[in-house]
């Protein structure tokens, strides 16, 4: 098994907003957004303000609309109504500045890439159109390769990898993608103990440098440990701020309804941090 | 002579229609209908090889050699999916044009062996002439023909089972994996049967235009069944008699056309799921959720007020809403509010359904928020539907709470309920 | 079946010209279909390629050849009209993918086939049977004088659209990469993954026009698929997936004409089976993704496994001697023959299995039974030591009853190399026995 080196995520090249707090303008502005399929609706009148950098937690129950929360929040998916403001602007004005690592289930392994062509793709945002990436691109994603513990395998066709890699693969592929606000959709899902840790380190460290990441994640247990705010979403939002305050056993019934096993394994969660203070 | 000529030919031609529609109808369901057509492609090989062995014409034979190679070819992509990683798609369309280039390569072979007539028998494969067929092989198609309809007729059961739901089928007890063979089998046959009517390169839309146009016209299996066999066999009438009353115009592609001209029409005009009943319902639906929108924006600025009906500012509407003009134009035309100087104000009319609409929007949210794990059961964008859609007596109790807080919106008067 | 060939009969000018122009178009068509292929999105290429028939109808009803720019761009519109259509039906009116092409391409198609037999039945120079294989046979027909050189005209069109799709793959290699493989992405990152799309099919649509000339329409599906298909099979790499398509387009054409030649028929229809003939190869051959390798493969991996069943057999036999006459050399304890066919699987694996053992010296053959040599002695102590530590760690860790640890350990303990068994070892604090209390051998 491989040794992780300590995360140390070099500073990404300056953004043309500087993201620190003093800035005007919300990082995530959510407004009014409703998503429907046909006439079934998916998100109801979501109304979300994330002012300020920080690591998010996004949780509700299975069909939530988290997922669909962030494709709304990206523009892939129509809104029925609503409106999204990223930093203060539209979306598509500030795809530089917006990282995504999308579930892993809809990759097809077959894919003739490697490891490195991967992680490379994360800086494609940034060349845009026409341009290819060059020595200083192929020497950034190699660096945020070795930051996952993967250099070795950046030749190697990514069918090959485990499951584990495969996940550190699109993380690196965000972390090449330098922005400043990130979309991970259950990056944790069906990954070893050991990459989960490698993933929630990589987070903190890029917490530090005052990027914002929005993370859907599936297991109530570990969100007082790993997150500092919380979104409750099912359907609507049910409630979102500080972890302390929001994600209480009460939030939580409102957000899951009669689910009674969940709620006492993250009400024991809630109680026993509530001991330790 | 000839009017019994041509209604033979109909005959035929209406029989084969009716059972590759009806078949038609379970390929599609089960996704298979690519499959079909790989099916008819991969059949042309057998059927030059056929002729080559017996140098004639010979139906019975060439729809064998058909049968052959087209099961032959399917054989291979089911193989070729299992056992490497070439997908689905690539794997029908490898099959697909491969045994057809060898079976065109074959026919040419044909061409210039043989003398003179046989080359329009091999040709008919290829674009199909129903009008030309002997009588006698009519007689063998259209008997093949209404045996796949009987057996259809009698496991109709069984196949909708196996074609809705496999793994229930299999845990049911019945075989399934065998009639899914049985209704693949009978695809197959039902392809090879129209390659001489329509050709193998336009079998397949034999097979999907009935059924998929009959989709537009009822949700139900049996009804999609019945109008998707008698749209084929519509279509292969007309179209068999159109190409035979003009010369140069290939059977196969004129029933096609037919057949595409049906769809079409079905596509746009059908009762409520044609595009044009669509369109105007989603339009309409689309106003309605906007109308709400701006009721609800416009009640949120006065409920202070109430009953007063003060006016409100564009600026002040807009801060709680995305509102289009258009929505706005509506609302006064319909008479929910005028426009004044300096914004606009409900009327009386207009309070009644604001309020209305604004309890609804109440009731919704303070639903969700107590039964959050119930709204995949009842979950509805237009929030004036809720009486319709919840339960009496948790409206009643949903309501209670709201009076109690004091947000339950009532109008200057009796509580009024709009119509649609 | 052969008409009388010889090689002396072959008019090398046509052949050079034939096989030129199939060359070219096919390669055209080959690169694009390597990213259908990859799309999942072949059957759209075999639909954009029928239904362009009517559009070129239109165009040899105006000037009676495709290479008019005009008339060559309202083709291609319609080819890409059947990628909206297809997406419109499907979204908009609820169709099943499959069936929503098949409606689309079916129809056109049709439509297609009847302007062109009203054609021919009038003035127009246009049999139908060519919209199926081409008129590649009279490429030389329409030629023109370049510096001295009788070229047919039909290279013109023919090179540039290979220049062009080279280009577009060139110019948009990392957009048409990222939007192949991660859709979602691309469009968050500003790259939009539906131009894209549309791109790409307005390319297919431009190669099929220009090789429908040459090839017909239904052959053009072929060259679309079956180059991209095999070379998927041949390489993992993006780049020389590409080239070994080209390469395949371009042997077919070569071939696909000398067989037509010698069979006396159309050009395009051998050139497709030329293109079947090679996807079987590739998909025998191929180096890691071939039957024959994966069946290599997996023979070499239960071979390896049943070996190492066996000699652990032997070691465990030798043992279990050892114990009961201590003292008597461990040299005679061994295994009737019979007896390590049946461990290693019996049949054929089984006696290749053993035929290996005795080959690379792990074992030995005595009066039809087999003995362990030292060297295989050591490599069984390996494997016995896996074996017992992992059942060691099994039982540290789980509360599994210990009859469940034998058959995990059964199939973990060829897996676990001497790095691993340090781990275990030093993990558990170096345990002389194994849950069922035998010795864990040294290392």
């Amino acid at each position: 098994m491989t040794t992780f080196p300590k995360t140390q995520i070099p500073q990404s090249q300056p953004t043309a907003q500087p993201a620190n707090a003093a800035d005007e303008a919300a990082v995530l502005d959510v407004h009014d957004v409703t998503v429907a399929y046909h006439r079934r609706p998916v998100l109801w009148d979501v109304d979300l303000t994330i002012a300020e950098p920080g690591l998010i937690g996004i949780v509700g129950p299975n069909g939530a609309g988290k997922s669909t929360l962030i494709k709304a929040i990206l523009g892939l998916v129509p809104l029925a109504s609503g409106r999204v403001r990223v930093f203060g602007q539209p979306v598509d004005s500030q795809r530089r500045r917006i990282g995504y690592v999308p579930q892993r289930e809809s990759v097809d392994w077959d894919f003739p890439v490697s490891v490195l062509d991967v992680v490379l793709m994360g800086t494609y945002g940034r060349l845009g159109w026409f341009r290819r990436p060059g020595r200083r691109e192929r020497d950034w994603a190699l660096e945020c390769l070795r930051q996952v513990g993967l250099a070795d395998l950046a030749r190697q066709q990514i069918g090959q990898l485990s499951g584990g890699q495969q996940q550190r693969t699109f993380l690196a592929r965000a972390l090449a993608q330098q922005a400043d606000l990130y979309f991970m959709d259950e990056p944790m899902a069906g990954v070893d103990a050991a990459t989960e840790h490698v993933i929630f380190a990589l987070l903190g460290e890029l917490r530090r440098q005052g990027k914002t990441v929005m993370v859907v994640h599936h297991d109530l247990r570990t969100v007082p440990e790993y997150f500092e705010q919380v979104v409750l979403l099912n359907m609507r939002l049910v409630a979102s701020g500080p972890t302390e305050q929001v994600f209480t056993r009460e939030n939580l019934q409102k957000a899951y309804g009669g689910r009674l096993d969940i709620l006492d394994a993250a009400a024991d969660a809630v109680a026993a941090r509530e001991r330790s203070r | 002579m000839i009017a019994y000529n041509t209604a033979v030919v109909l005959a035929g031609a209406s029989l084969l229609g009716a059972s590759t529609g009806l078949v038609g109808g379970f390929a599609v369901l089960r996704r298979r209908a690519l499959l079909g057509d790989a099916l008819a492609h991969a059949a042309l090989p057998g059927v030059c090889l056929a002729f080559l062995v017996l140098d004639r014409r010979n139906l019975p034979a060439m729809l064998l050699g058909a049968l052959v190679t087209g099961i032959l070819g399917v054989s291979l992509l089911v193989g070729m999916r299992r056992a490497t990683r070439v997908k689905e798609d690539a794997a029908i369309g490898i099959v697909l044009s491969v045994f057809f280039g060898a079976g065109l390569a074959l026919s040419r072979i044909i061409q210039n062996r043989a003398s003179g007539g046989s080359r329009a028998g091999l040709d008919s494969y290829i674009f199909g002439s129903a009008a030309t067929m002997r009588l006698a092989e009519l007689g063998l198609i259209a008997a093949v023909a209404a045996v796949c309809l009987a057996i259809v007729f009698v496991l109709y059961k069984e196949f909708k089972l196996v074609a809705f739901d496999m793994g229930f089928a299999r845990v049911q007890g019945w075989p399934a994996g065998r009639l899914d063979l049985l209704l693949m089998g009978l695809i197959a046959v039902t392809v090879v049967i129209g390659l001489p009517a329509v050709g193998a390169v336009l079998v397949a839309a034999m097979l999907i235009l009935p059924a998929t146009a009959a989709r537009f016209w009822t949700e139900r299996l049996g009804k999609l069944l019945v109008i998707s066999a008698v749209l084929g066999a519509a279509t292969a009438a007309a179209g068999t008699l159109i190409s035979a009353q003009f010369d140069g115009l290939p059977t196969g592609p004129t029933i096609v056309l037919v057949g595409a001209a049906a769809f079409l029409f079905s596509a746009l005009f059908a009762l409520r799921r044609g595009a044009v009943a669509r369109v105007l319902a989603h339009l309409r639906f689309k106003r309605r959720l906007q109308d709400q929108r701006l009721l609800r924006a416009i009640f949120e600025a006065v409920e202070a007020d109430l009953p007063e009906r003060p006016v409100v500012t564009a600026a002040e509407l807009a801060a709680r809403a995305e509102l289009s003009p258009a929505a706005l134009h509506r609302a006064a035309a319909a008479g929910w509010l005028s426009a004044e100087r300096g914004g606009y104000r409900l009327s009386e009319a207009g309070l009644a359904r604001a309020a209305s609409v604004m309890r609804g929007y109440r009731l919704w949210r303070l639903f969700l928020h107590e039964y959050a794990d119930q709204h995949g059961a009842f979950g509805e964008l237009d929030v004036e539907a809720v009486d319709e859609r919840l339960p009496a007596d948790l409206v009643a109790t949903l309501e209670e709470r709201l009076a109690a807080e004091g947000t339950l919106p009532h109008a200057a008067g009796p509580f009024a309920r709009t119509s649609r | 079946m052969t008409s009388e060939f010889s090689f002396a009969d072959i008019d090398w000018n046509q052949a050079v010209w034939t096989i030129a122009a199939a060359a070219l178009s096919g390669s055209a068509c080959a690169l694009l279909g390597c990213y259908l292929v990859l799309r999942r999105m072949s059957l759209l290429g075999d639909a954009i390629s029928h239904a362009i028939l009517p559009g070129i109808a239109v165009a040899f009803w105006y000037g009676g050849t495709t290479a008019a720019l005009p008339m060559f761009l309202g083709a291609v519109a319609v080819g890409l009209l059947t990628a909206v259509l297809t997406e419109t039906l499907r979204s908009a009116a609820g169709v099943a993918e499959d069936a929503a092409m098949g409606v689309v391409f079916t129809s056109l198609f049709a439509l297609g086939v009847v302007m062109i037999a009203r054609l021919s039945a009038g003035q127009v120079d246009l049999d139908p049977d060519c919209v199926l294989y081409g008129r590649i046979e009279f490429v030389l027909n329409n030629s023109m004088i370049w510096r001295g050189y009788e070229i047919p005209v039909a290279m013109l069109p023919l090179s540039a659209t290979l220049a062009a799709t080279a280009l577009f793959v060139a110019l948009c290699w990392k957009e048409l990469k990222i939007a192949s493989f991660d859709p979602a992405l691309a469009t968050a990152m500003g790259l939009s993954a539906g131009v894209v799309h549309y791109l790409l099919m307005g390319m297919v649509a431009v190669a099929s026009v220009a090789a429908f000339d040459s090839i017909g329409s239904v052959i053009v599906v072929a060259m679309l698929i079956v180059p991209g298909a095999a070379a998927h099979l041949l390489t993992d790499r993006l780049g020389p997936m590409l080239a070994w398509a080209a390469a395949i387009a371009c042997v077919s054409a070569v071939l696909g004409y000398f067989a037509a030649l010698y069979y006396n028929t159309v050009v395009a229809g051998m050139m497709a089976v030329v293109l079947g003939a090679e996807f079987a190869l590739a998909a025998l051959l191929a180096p890691r993704h071939g039957l024959i390798s994966r069946a290599w493969h997996q023979l070499n991996l239960t071979l390896r496994i049943v070996s190492e069943d066996v000699i652990a057999a032997l070691y465990r036999a030798e043992e279990t001697s050892a114990a009961l006459a201590p003292g008597a050399p461990q040299r005679d304890a061994g295994i009737a023959w019979a007896a390590c066919s049946r461990l290693a699987g019996g049949g054929l694996t089984g006696w290749l299995a053993l035929r290996r053992l005795l080959a690379c010296g792990d074992v030995e053959a005595e009066n039809r039974s087999l003995r362990l040599t030292e060297q295989g002695r050591h490599a069984a102590q390996s494997l016995v030591r896996s074996h017992r530590l992992w059942e060691a760690y099994l039982g540290e860790h789980f509360n599994l009853p210990l009859d469940h640890l034998h058959e995990p350990a059964e199939r973990v303990e060829h897996y676990i190399g001497p790095k691993l068994q340090e781990r275990l070892a030093s993990e558990l604090a170096r345990p002389g026995v194994d849950p069922h209390g035998k010795e864990i051998p040294p290392s």
